[in-house]
């Protein structure tokens, strides 16, 4: 047999080759697979942010995007195993879903509006400093108080360690004390 | 090959039914969603392997017992879906896993029905046939499939054929000694009707019970006898066609 | 466990092989049940039942571990003569008012201890007034170091004589009637429970929100305890109580708490009523004996922290600073100071009680009625979306043009895209590092806080009640172009300084008298010699199955709590098998961090007026508690009594067969609108209902709906049903359910299945479903669905104000729910009879 088209017929290459239906099949695009995580620009550390078992988590970045995120081998919780929603990192991180701008609602709005980060955390700082003076208790039934009930907050229990400190120390500073958490629901 | 065989060994004894194979698939191989529908059967609303699902978890509500097994493409011996594919799309690897180009495959679909098994689909946006590849990048860079590596229990054994058929063959020894006497291996028989498969099963009922053939037999068995008389009716193209199937043992 | 912590459950599949026998109660059949060795189904709400049958079970077949009882537990002590158990008083303990529905525990106290000092607080005993009990359980409250005791265990009025008179009647034939689980199972159990406990062996406890969302939840656990300690199963390798908790850190939420009853480490806020200064404050909350003693220097030093060198002694280290609780601040009282006007502005971060908290509808009716609600997620959560497409717009009940909540959606930054530590659930902190910044707008809690809160100091003057704010410590490093805060320096911080700014090795350096800063006591040591311990990953293959060196667990890095009582009173191993940490003749020794003083031998006996760690014996190992014993009996910290006692759910179908009293009489109710209750034993809701999770969702599927490969997985939001009772009600599965409360009615696709079983009580049928609550109305996810815990009502365990939401009742009806007007009608209907 020559060459012509007869020759690239895949049956024939594949019944023909010197390894059966393998090599001689190969685009070069298979020729050519490695596991992507293989070009990773860092891998980092990480954990899962799901329930509380803490499988470590390697996070995959390439120019600047997570590549993927799977189980860390070395975690003596998890041995590099994930469960489907750890399995789903990437998609949690990546998805189109995801909100990633400031939206907001004015009193009565019956749409979103787009609000500059910076104007928002303006605006929520003349907030907080507005409520606690307007709600301010120095006393309560003949006691010193020093509070406001008038502020208030719910964290989810998938805050770090070091925010849910930021936060408990702000919140209590402010005089804020109905400051709960998920881990009470 | 230069490769040792390399297989799956589904101990569904261990399954908890957590899904993480398909999830962990498709994260890895970019595999879409399948739709998102309630289906009523228990608690799978994936329904079966396609061309978005390339690991599928059965659940079996029984009397009393609750039966999960994760399902894959079988990697068989002898592959009808790579038999029929015209264009060298479906190829076998050197881990001797059979695996579809995407770039190759031209979505003709001759490899649908030949499996025995319903495994190889196509997708119908883009018309190209998808299955498991037993993540063929990932064993270029020497790291085990995604689902092996998520699964919680290791239901999912990845590694040499060979090691896990020995292991297997011990695990459901020491479940007949623990009176699991129903527990039995599915495509480990190299002389089954597809010369066993390179994803193998552990069950603990009839391969039916899980939506699996229970004599699967490789569609193409007859296909090098068929080849031989096509090419001997066809004259010009007769001689290189036949030496090509004589030359290989069948 | 399977179901929702699977990567955990390997570890449980793993012991299984080696021969452990597992055991599933849960009323829900699940993957969980599935892959163990026996499965019991029981009635939502009637644990205490069966875990007191099992107690009962241990004491009159005298199967307790006498040794460690004797020597670890409060079994032989004495408690007050006048103490009256539920046995003598039909379901209640000496000292409840009925008119206020609140107890004096005085009466419980141990022989010859003096009660506490009677406080002029609105209700009486003031434990029930600010959660107290999740800081007293902790500190050990007020119980002498070495009370009177028979070390006979015969008399009466010891311990192990009380508790076995109020188990007696928590029997098989009890467990039966009301668990609805058959005897020989009980039996079953009861005999694999006590065969495996012991010099040679132990066993494990594992539960979850299943035991402590109840309006007795928190005795579920001491239940739990008092068999635990009775068969000598805490301290030890392969015994304990987990907790299994279902969030990343939800362990470090309460460790470094955004709650309203404590400061970080489990330090008791301020009550307005109780405290007068740091003194006052200090003699009132707790033991002197125990390591809260030491509590004086864990207060400073977090003083210190917060307001540095403004914190002296002369102005008692600025303890004025600290806002003043008067009573119940919790969540659910929150709400309903949203919905009378008082709470004007809300912060909701990571958090969604619009679709997660008990009572949906109140939740969203408090949201409306805000000034200013700011919401910081991944996606836009129901909570910041109820404006526009919550249930109340559909039926008319509210109008999005006439809500005037102003609301702020900020995006949240990804675990990949921010540093620090989550707290697991062995209270292992783990440091994540940062793979890369957040998109746009979106940034890490701790940037918010931080940059609020410099924001907010550029805001305020110099008045008086500024300067809390103003003299806060908030200087932390800014790192990159979004200038996050540096979270390592917020972690050093939290693990505290020398007066040299040195970062201290362990809480034992921590001094009263202002020189050490520290922001989490229980956390010293997690930044010991400068080095972040949290961020160490050994690789379990290259240490021992201990793992010390991969993260670091609170406190002093210990992965077992207690766990002197892993070894006999002279410092033995129990065994050799259970060999774990033990006195090897000069000093505790093992493959874990002993948690007892190091050189501190089995026979040190501590002498007259002794304080803290000091007071306590070298064969004392519950060294948090007064007397360093395990509390069988708890005489004080406790809203609802010194021992669990079966109460049936508030909204209960069975008559309590144990006690007239039907449900716990300490239990906290709203009697509001807002908020009505089914009546118990009501023909109206003659179903019970359990609510539960999937593996392929997590809470209220803000990081699970939104993804194509999770919402796929289990698209749709349903309920399971028995055949029996599909039947009985005309439901076909993959169809449709209308569920229906005094609160509200859902629909729900139907899942028939053998899995979930009638529970025949005594000849009387009780039919269970379960719900999983994850779905929302927000198009923010891919999938949605009805908001399960729209159903439940808030009725509050009287100790931390948890809902009970895994027991109540329901009605059930074939096909969808009305729209509109028709939906409140029906409503109506079931609420007026």
């Amino acid at each position: 047999m020559g060459g012509g088209w007869l020759s690239r017929w895949p049956v024939i290459r594949q019944l023909k080759g010197e390894d059966g239906r393998g090599r001689a099949a190969r685009s070069a695009r298979t020729d050519a697979l490695r596991p992507r995580v293989e070009d990773a620009d860092t891998v980092a550390r990480s954990v899962c942010p799901y329930c509380a078992v803490g499988c470590g988590q390697l996070v995959y970045v390439k120019d600047g995007k997570v590549t993927q995120i799977e189980g860390d081998p070395g975690s003596p919780i998890s041995r590099g195993r994930l469960c489907p929603k750890g399995a789903a990192s990437k998609q949690l991180v990546t998805h189109p879903g995801r909100q990633t701008k400031v939206l907001y609602r004015r009193p009565y709005g019956t749409e979103w509006e787009p609000l500059d980060l910076e104007t928002a955390m303006d605006m929520i700082a003349d907030r907080v400093v507005r409520t606690r003076r307007e709600t301010w208790q120095q006393t309560h039934e003949g006691h010193e108080v020093r509070r406001t009930l008038g502020i208030a907050g719910l964290g989810g229990a998938t805050l770090d360690n070091e925010e849910n400190y930021l936060m408990k120390k702000l919140y209590t500073a402010l005089g804020a004390i109905q400051v709960e958490n998920q881990a009470r629901i | 090959m230069a490769e040792q065989r390399m297989g799956f060994f589904t101990d569904t004894t261990v399954c908890i039914g957590c899904k993480a194979c398909e999830v962990a698939c498709k994260e890895w191989n970019d595999v879409p969603d399948d739709g998102f529908v309630f289906r009523a059967t228990s608690y799978d609303n994936t329904g079966a392997l396609g061309a978005s699902t390339w690991r599928h978890v059965a659940f079996v509500e029984q009397d009393g017992r609750w039966l999960m097994s994760s399902d894959v493409c079988k990697h068989c011996t002898n592959a009808a879906c790579l038999d029929v594919c015209p264009t060298g799309a479906l190829f076998r690897t050197e881990f001797d896993t059979v695996v579809v180009q995407a770039d190759v495959c031209n979505g003709c679909g001759y490899c649908v029905p030949a499996c025995p098994y319903g495994v190889i689909d196509r997708r119908e946006d883009d018309g190209r046939a998808w299955k498991c590849t037993l993540c063929y990048d990932r064993l270029r860079g020497g790291m085990e499939p995604a689902c092996a590596k998520a699964c919680p229990t290791k239901s999912i054994q990845f590694g040499p054929l060979d090691e896990l058929r020995e292991r297997a063959a011990k695990r459901v020894e020491r479940l007949h000694a623990e009176g699991t006497t129903q527990a039995r291996l599915y495509g480990a028989n190299p002389d089954d009707g597809v010369g066993g498969t390179g994803a193998f099963f552990l069950l603990l009922d009839e391969p039916e019970t899980y939506g699996l053939p229970p004599d699967p037999v490789v569609t193409t068995r007859d296909l090098p006898a068929m080849w031989r008389w096509a090419g001997g009716a066809a004259l010009a193209l007769a001689a290189g066609v036949a030496a090509c199937f004589a030359g290989r043992k069948p | 466990m399977a179901e929702c912590h699977p990567v955990g459950y390997q570890w449980v599949m793993e012991a299984r092989a080696r021969g452990a026998k597992v055991f599933h109660v849960d009323p829900r059949f699940s993957r969980t049940s599935a892959t163990v060795d026996r499965y019991l189904a029981i009635r939502a709400g009637t644990d205490i039942v069966l875990l007191g049958a099992l107690i009962n079970y241990v004491l009159s077949n005298g199967l307790d571990f006498r040794e460690y009882v004797l020597a670890y537990t409060n079994a032989a002590t004495l408690v007050n003569g006048d103490f009256r158990d539920t046995e003598d008083l039909d379901g209640l303990f000496s000292g409840f008012d009925e008119e206020t529905g609140r107890y004096d525990p005085s009466t419980w106290a141990y022989e010859g201890d003096v009660p506490e000092e009677e406080e002029p607080v609105e209700g009486g005993g003031h434990h029930a007034e600010a959660a107290g009990s999740d800081s007293y359980g902790a500190r050990g409250a007020g119980a002498s170091a070495s009370p009177p005791s028979d070390p006979t265990l015969t008399d009466p009025r010891c311990v192990y004589q009380i508790l076995k008179r109020h188990y007696s009647r928590y029997t098989p034939e009890m467990v039966e009637e009301l668990c609805g689980i058959p005897p020989e199972r009980f039996h079953e159990l009861a005999e694999a429970v006590t065969a495996n406990s012991g010099r040679e062996r132990t066993t494990a406890w594992v539960y979850s929100v299943g035991w402590t969302q109840h309006s007795v939840g928190v005795q579920y656990i001491r239940a739990a305890a008092i068999l635990q300690l009775l068969l000598g199963n805490m301290g030890r390798p392969g015994g304990g109580i987990m907790a299994l908790r279902g969030h990343a850190s939800i362990q470090g939420s309460t460790d470094i708490p955004t709650l309203f009853n404590l400061l970080p480490g489990y330090i008791a806020m301020p009550h307005a009523h109780r405290h007068d200064g740091l003194d006052h404050y200090l003699e009132q909350e707790g033991a002197d004996t125990g390591w809260w003693g030491n509590r004086r220097a864990y207060v400073v030093s977090l003083l210190k922290a917060w307001w540095g060198d403004a914190a002296t002694e002369d102005n008692d280290y600025r303890f004025d600073y600290l806002p003043r609780l008067t009573g119940d601040h919790g969540h659910y009282a929150t709400v309903m100071g949203q919905i009378d006007g008082t709470v004007k502005g809300y912060f909701v971060v990571g958090e969604n009680p619009a679709v997660g908290s008990a009572n949906g509808k109140a939740q969203r009716l408090g949201l409306a009625n805000l000034d200013w609600l700011v919401v910081r997620d991944l996606m836009l959560v129901e909570t910041a979306t109820f404006w526009k497409d919550a249930p109340e717009i559909e039926t008319g009940e509210l109008r999005t043009g006439e809500i005037g909540t102003e609301v702020f959606f900020l995006p949240a930054a990804s675990h990949v895209e921010k540093e620090g530590t989550f707290t697991n659930t062995q209270r292992l902190l783990q440091w994540r590092e940062k793979a890369l910044d957040p998109p746009d707008d979106c940034r890490s809690d701790l940037w918010f806080y931080y940059h609020l809160g410099k924001r907010i100091r550029q805001r305020l003057g110099d008045d008086e009640i500024d300067r809390p704010v103003t003299e806060l410590t908030w200087d932390y490093p800014e790192i990159g172009a979004q200038r996050d805060p540096d979270a390592a320096a917020v972690l050093r911080e939290i693990n505290g300084t020398a007066a040299d700014g040195r970062p201290l090795a362990s809480l034992r350096e921590l001094k009263p008298d202002g020189s050490t800063s520290c922001g989490c006591w229980i956390y010293c040591g997690v930044y010991a010699d400068g080095v972040n311990m949290a961020a160490r990953r050994t690789p379990h293959t290259e240490q021992g199955p201990v793992a010390l060196e991969w993260g670091w667990a609170w406190p002093a890095n210990r992965r077992i709590l207690y766990n002197r009582a892993s070894a006999d009173p002279q410092g033995r191993p129990w065994s050799e098998r259970k060999k774990y940490v033990y006195w090897d003749g000069t000093k505790w020794t093992g493959p874990d961090v002993p948690d007892f003083e190091e050189d501190k031998a089995p026979d040190y006996r501590p002498q007259e007026g002794a304080r803290a760690q000091d007071a306590l014996a070298g064969t004392d190992p519950f060294i948090m508690q007064s007397d360093g014993r395990g509390w069988l009996f708890v005489p004080s910290g406790l809203a609802d009594g010194p021992l669990p006692t079966h109460y049936e759910p508030h909204e209960s179908p069975v008559r309590n067969a144990l006690y007239g009293q039907q449900a716990n009489p300490a239990r906290r109710t709203i009697d509001r609108p807002e908020n009505p209750y089914n009546p118990a034993l009501s023909p109206r809701f003659p179903y019970v209902y359990t609510t539960s999770r999937l593996t392929e969702h997590h809470t209220t599927g803000a990081m699970s709906r939104p993804l194509p490969y999770l919402a796929e997985l289990q698209p749709e939001a349903f309920c399971e049903v028995s055949r029996e009772m599909a039947e009985e009600i005309g439901l076909e599965n993959g169809d449709w359910a209308t569920i229906v409360t005094a609160r509200a009615a859902i629909e729900l696709r139907v899942l028939v299945t053998g899995r979930v079983r009638p529970l025949r009580l005594n000849g009387k049928v009780v039919h269970q479903i379960v719900m999983p609550y994850h779905w929302g109305y927000s198009s923010g996810g891919v999938v949605t669905g009805d908001v399960v815990n729209d159903l439940p009502s808030i009725v509050l365990d009287p100790n931390v104000y948890i809902q009970e939401s895994k027991a109540g009742t329901c009605d059930v009806l074939p096909g969808r729910r009305p729209r509109g007007r028709a939906l409140l009608d029906l409503i109506e209907r079931y609420r007026d009879g």
